[in-house]
């Protein structure tokens, strides 16, 4: 029998011909990421400290850099920084880039950390992102952290995989949020629980490499512990222009055993929005349109790409958003910052009354730069609705694609973004 | 640590996520006390001055889904959890919580057999649930014996410890 492209990646990072679900098996990490969760209490560099162990395994295979609460707005966050500062000077880590550069998930893409059939590990369970690029990324806690900073190696269990055959042709205004909102759906908050997920079919060579990770991203929300997207032409393409190491893609065989099979004709698709309180609740735009809404934040590791800003502009451009909402906009990073600027996205957002912010998770994790009140109603193009995620609990959050988000900012209620198709 | 626990239960239901166990915007509070005055604050009000040094969980389907912070265990074992049994567990929360030595078991139906404030007693190396109160018995799934020995030595960072001590 064949093996899937987790199981590949894993047999070739532990020195194995083959593997199967249920083997444990202890990997090689190409790369490892922390962000704040190293300076926390209780995070990655007291725990490492405590170990006794004086040298981490490798300077050049940890990134780290500050993105979930940046610039500090309190003295907690700002000492959590100190800490997270003072830890990478004395462990001589080069690949640093404090709050300077972005969120973790589009910064390690951009500066060429994700490379296809590689193993890429951080103290953040959005990792899955770069599954996208055909990356084994896994999200995992602090304490396996440590273990990867003594060791450069992790234990994993081998995940079945499920396949995920997307078909068809992507509808116009229909994006990757749409698109993994409604497989979602399919598959509920457990569904891909201690799985693999390996998409297929024809409609991935129509999405851009934004807009597949933004289906990688959100598989974590049925518990997936990669998503993966075999390489294509677009994909060596894009990590050569970024990554000076030679990249060596897998694939996964065509006679592999998968545990599921999904068929998703995409061409059917609708905008959807996920209901409070889990992204996996998604429906049509059509059940939901006219809730009113407080606030729309369009951002996150989710969905903060350049591609999500130019459709933002697309439909803000020369109207105004309505006077009951704040409309936030965060690009994911300071190259997609610099380029919607450039591009004069930000411009038409800033025109049309939106509010934009520097790089941060912000509001995704409730953190700061415009959390909810009790009562509130929000729509955000993040990936999580979790009751208090987004700040009070008693706040009402919808997810949606950024599409539908500036639509409905203009609107102030949820709205079909389709009725801005020119 | 002993595989042997006993203690009085809080039961939840399906899909308690790590932001229900802790919400994010408490995870930058320094003192580690302070951060567990919140833990699952918005599922049962004031969790915190309720819960007993030796109370287990016992919840449904897909318990500590969502984010990686392992917060949503520690903040548990500050409070004095001893253990949580649930239909299923989250992944990264499943390991975030052995890699912590606190002892986790799968149990199918155990939401049945469960009411508020009994008394259980969990044999993990069996994998074996007796409700002291009820009397009634059930099976969970046995965790493999390299996990069991994680819990038994009281976290994966103690196993850590002792491996690098042995290789010096």
């Amino acid at each position: 029998m064949g093996l899937t492209l987790a199981e590949k990646i894993l047999a070739t990072h532990s020195g194995k011909k083959e593997v199967s679900p249920g083997d444990i098996v202890e990997a090689d990490i190409d790369v490892a990421m922390v962000h704040e969760l190293l300076g926390t209490s209780g995070g990655v560099a007291e725990l490492f400290e405590e170990t006794g162990v004086r040298k981490v395994w490798s300077k050049d295979k940890i990134v780290a850099l500050l993105d979930h609460w940046v610039p500090a707005p309190n003295v907690d966050v700002a000492e959590i920084h100190k800490k997270c500062r003072y830890f990478v000077k004395k462990h001589g880590l080069k690949n640093w880039f404090d709050m300077k550069a972005g969120i973790c998930h589009q910064v390690l893409v951009e500066k060429g950390f994700v490379r296809p059939g590689e193993i890429i590990v951080g103290t953040d369970s959005h990792m899955t992102t770069h599954g996208a690029l055909g990356a084994f990324g896994t999200g995992i806690g602090s304490t396996d952290m440590v273990v990867v900073f003594a060791k450069g190696k992790l234990w994993f269990r081998v995940p079945e995989t499920i396949k995920i055959v997307l078909q068809g042709k992507i509808p116009k205004y229909v994006l990757g949020k749409d698109i993994i909102l409604k497989v979602l759906r399919r598959l509920g908050p457990d569904g891909a629980n201690y799985k693999a997920v390996e998409f297929h079919g024809e409609a991935l060579a129509d999405l851009s490499i934004d807009g597949r990770m933004t289906i990688s991203n959100m598989c974590v929300e049925a518990g997936a512990k990669v998503a993966l997207i075999p390489p294509d032409q677009k994909t060596i393409e894009f990590v050569k222009k970024r990554s000076k190491k030679e990249i060596r893609p897998v694939y996964p065989d065509s006679n592999a055993d998968y545990v599921d099979e999904m068929m998703v004709n995409v061409s059917e698709i609708e905008p959807q929005v996920s209901r409070p309180p889990n992204p996996t609740d998604s429906v049509p735009v059509q059940e939901v349109e006219g809730i009113e809404l407080d606030q729309v934040f369009i951002g996150s590791c989710t969905n903060g790409r350049l591609e999500d800003l130019e459709v933002t502009a697309k439909i803000l451009k020369g109207k105004k958003v309505n006077r009951g909402v704040r409309l936030i906009v965060i690009p994911a990073s300071y190259e997609v910052y610099l380029n919607a600027l450039r591009k004069g996205y930000l411009e038409t957002i800033l025109k049309a009354e939106g509010i934009v912010e520097a790089p941060t998770c912000g509001p995704c994790i409730g953190g700061h730069l415009g959390v909810l009140a009790s009562g509130e109603t929000a729509l955000v193009t993040s990936s999580r609705n979790f009751t208090g995620r987004l700040g009070s609990p008693e706040a009402k959050v919808y997810l949606s694609s950024p599409a539908t988000a500036a639509a409905s900012a203009v609107e102030g209620k949820i709205t079909d973004p389709r009725k801005y198709l020119r | 640590m002993s595989l042997i626990v006993k203690g009085r239960v809080w039961k939840l239901g399906n899909n308690v996520d790590t932001d229900l166990i802790i919400p994010g915007r408490y995870l930058t509070l320094r003192d580690p006390l302070e951060k567990a005055k919140h833990a699952l604050e918005a599922v049962i009000p004031g969790f915190a001055e309720k819960v007993r040094e030796g109370d287990v969980i016992v919840a449904g389907r897909n318990f500590g889904s969502g984010s990686s912070r392992e917060d949503a265990v520690t903040v548990l074992k500050t409070l004095g959890i001893k253990a949580v049994i649930a239909e299923s567990f989250a992944r990264i929360f499943f390991r975030n919580a052995l890699n912590n030595g606190l002892p986790v078991l799968e149990c199918k139906g155990i939401c049945s057999m469960v009411e508020n404030g009994d008394m259980l007693s969990v044999h993990f190396e069996k994998g074996e649930i007796l409700n002291l109160t009820s009397k009634e018995k059930c099976k969970g799934t046995k965790l493999p014996a390299f996990l069991v020995e994680i819990i038994r030595e009281g976290g994966i960072l103690k196993k850590l410890r002792k491996e690098l001590q042995c290789e010096k």
